[in-house]
């Protein structure tokens, strides 16, 4: 199933999509694909954390779970053997939040070839600014077209965006509540997949209530794009998720279902409670 | 007084392919508005009269240059001068670019600044001008450091600031940055961040940069007045994210004839053993607290802690503009172990009666060796970043260790 597909089925049946986050290695090996199942029938979409010892853009709930994560071992191939697994369950867009280090560490060709490669749909890079690195987004849209079409011209990746070009990943980076008009003109043609608009001025974490001004922030980039909007940070529960179905075409929920297994909560009750704030 | 013009960064923060702007997004248009406001006031005669005013009012400068005969004659060897950053106010060449930008965050309207610190020297330092300058103050300090440095903590709280143990990761400098700018990311329109070295996102890396050069400027007009010529043959500072060595370098550095440029790494145990801070020594090109340089990082790019005898140098990564020295050959790196650096320190306690930062103590071990093979002539110039009080417990605990007992017959058996 195509990114605009899951969107589009989840508009169809009256809701904003929902896109849980599972992150590799937590709560252990192997617990992770648990997780993955009792997420999978709530989501349109999946989100996959690769654990880094640095998340500067997370709060103090992933920070923990990715240090849990690496405690355990889990390496980049790791990550890449999660994906496939949870390929074989779903053919849900899987997209996979990393930051560039370790993107640049395994080589960036490799990197994107290897979860290409693993079933991922594209990738969330949080600490990334598209216009910083250009050619490596480009490289992420390529990834695994090489053999194929290699084209004569290195190719503008923005181009990418219209839908025309063959995609190999799809790329989604994130606008803020403090981000421009120049910096929505910027950062939303690179985003091929969707577009990860944060909800507040901050790092990831569960918050009870999102601050207004959602639908204007969208309403901005819906201007400058066509693609899919999204928004992710503080999604926790009814409330929260009808603030973001109102706004946009679909919500992440990270810190919260984190949070819920830390708690000993299924995450079940979670996710009915969002999935119903999603209904229009 | 002027503030410098140099050739880089380009217009995106790039040293080359190194800097550059790697942040959650939120943050992007804070850093066009603190370029476009330190681009603003740098050529401002009013912020340039009262930065040049603290200067030389409050801190103290010029720091003296001051030829170090006793070391010299020790040594046998190139004529070495000490530039005295350790006299300035708070111990350390810190101040010259907290002071910049505090002046800056209130130009800008700000009222709360937040910093990091690792041993707490940076953090004391912003303390120290925030309440100079009346700013609410956070500063961020791994658990682990809190610690370790009870007496920075104390000296942060009497200066006003509230200080903030950072439990996450490594509990030390490289998480305090993270939570520092977590904070940034959270409070960005009311707060700036006051980053310690030449290191973050643009226009950090330039910012501490231009600070900081005052320090080789006056090297040169110094060095005129003593010896008849700007130029020195070489000159030597300690690198943890490379504000202090920048601020000595960059006036050097993009001119023709240049002197050799020294860069001195920790390499705590030894570049063998893994437990070191030799990011351009041992480190590959990855993006740390937002800009691309040489980085300590494993085969996955987990970021890999630092180690060394000295706080201030214990960092994975460097600055960005040190990481395209390094590249380029405008400047040489090289690397102190913990023991040399202890040697180092002694040496300078005994013979000049100057008790240098450990930091600074990694500059002195690497002279220490230049030195004999150059002619009489030659010049050095150390920059001597900082005073060691706030080591001595320190290195007390570690020469009680024994590691020390080898310094001891060091400096002994120099003296005979
Ligand atoms: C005295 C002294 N020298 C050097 C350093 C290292 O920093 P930098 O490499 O930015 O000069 C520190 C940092 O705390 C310091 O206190």
């Amino acid at each position: 199933m195509t990114t605009r597909e899951a969107f589009a089925r989840a508009k169809a049946e009256g809701r904003a999509a929902l896109i849980p986050y599972v992150m590799a290695g937590y709560p252990s090996r192997g617990a992770d694909l648990e997780m993955v199942k009792q997420v999978l029938p709530y989501a349109d979409l999946l989100e996959v954390g690769l654990p880094y010892s640095d998340p500067l853009g997370d709060g103090p709930v992933i920070q923990r779970a990715s240090e849990q994560a690496l405690r355990q071992g889990i390496r980049v191939a790791d990550v890449a053997a999660f994906v496939r697994e949870i390929r074989a369950l779903t053919d849900k867009p899987l997209f996979l939040m990393t930051y560039i280090n370790p993107v640049l560490a395994v080589g960036p060709e490799r990197f994107f070839e290897m979860f290409k490669e693993a079933g991922v749909s594209g990738l969330i890079l949080p600490d990334l600014p598209p216009d910083e690195e250009p050619e490596l987004v480009a490289l992420a849209h390529r990834a695994g077209l090489e053999h194929q079409m290699r084209p004569a011209q290195p190719t503008e990746s923005a181009s990418f965006s219209r839908g025309l070009a063959p995609v190999g990943l799809e790329t989604t980076f994130l606008l803020a509540p403090t981000s421009t008009e120049a910096r929505i003109q910027t950062v939303a043609p690179y985003c091929t997949g969707f577009v990860y608009t944060v909800s507040v001025a901050g790092v990831t974490g569960a918050r009870d209530k999102l601050p207004e001004g959602l639908p204007e922030l969208v309403g901005r980039i819906r201007r400058v794009t066509e693609a899919p909007v999204a928004i992710g940070f503080g999604i926790s529960n009814r409330a929260t998720a009808q603030q973001a179905a109102q706004a946009a075409d679909g919500a992440v929920i990270a810190s919260a279902l984190i949070r819920a297994h830390e708690e000993g909560r299924g995450l079940a009750e979670v996710l009915r409670e969002v999935r119903a704030g999603l209904e229009r | 007084m002027q503030l410098p013009s140099y050739p880089l960064p380009d217009a995106k923060g790039r040293y080359a392919e190194f800097g550059g702007r790697y942040v959650p997004e939120t943050l992007m248009p804070a850093l066009e508005e603190l370029t476009g406001a330190y681009l603003h006031y740098k050529n401002d005669p009013e912020f340039l009269a009262e930065y040049d005013y603290y200067l030389r009012e409050y801190v103290g400068r010029p720091s003296p240059l001051y030829l170090a005969e006793n070391l010299t004659r020790h040594l046998g060897g190139a004529k070495i001068y000490l530039k005295r950053e350790d006299l300035n106010h708070t111990g350390a060449h810190k101040i010259n670019n907290t002071l910049g930008q505090a002046l800056l965050c209130k130009r800008m309207g700000k009222k709360r600044v937040i910093a990091e610190t690792g041993a707490g020297q940076h953090g004391v330092s912003v303390a120290t001008v925030a309440a100079l300058m009346g700013l609410e103050c956070v500063v961020y300090q791994g658990a682990e450091d809190v610690r370790r440095q009870a007496l920075n903590v104390f000296r942060m709280k009497l200066l006003g600031a509230e200080v903030r143990p950072v439990e996450s990761g490594t509990r030390t400098l490289k998480d305090a940055t993270n939570e520092a700018i977590r904070d940034w990311v959270t409070n960005v329109r009311e707060s700036f961040y006051i980053i310690g070295s030449v290191v973050g996102p643009h226009p950090y890396p330039m910012m501490a940069r231009d600070f900081q050069s005052i320090v080789g400027e006056e090297i040169k007009a110094q060095l005129l007045q003593k010896e008849g010529r700007e130029n020195p043959d070489v000159v030597i500072a300690c690198v943890g994210g490379g504000s202090n060595a920048i601020g000595a370098f960059a006036p050097f550095a993009y001119q023709e004839n240049r002197p050799r440029l020294i860069g001195v790494e920790a390499a705590g145990h030894g570049a063998a053993s893994g437990l070191h801070s030799l990011s351009i020594g041992a480190g590959r090109k990855g993006v740390l607290h937002g800009a691309k340089m040489f980085l300590l990082y494993d085969d996955d790019g987990q970021i890999r802690p630092a180690h060394s005898v000295s706080a201030g140098l214990d960092y994975p990564g460097v600055g960005p503009e040190h990481s395209y020295y390094a590249e380029a050959g405008l400047a040489e790196y090289v690397g102190i172990t913990d023991e040399e650096a202890l040697e180092g320190f002694q040496l300078l306690c005994r013979l000049e009666g100057i008790i240098p930062a450990l930091e600074s103590a990694h500059a002195i071990a690497y002279a220490a060796k230049l030195a004999p093979e150059m002619e009489p002539e030659q010049v050095i110039v150390i920059n001597l970043s900082g005073r060691g009080d706030k080591d001595v417990v320190e290195v007390m605990r570690v020469m009680e260790e024994g590691q020390g007992s080898r310094a001891e017959g060091f400096v002994q058996g120099g003296q005979s």
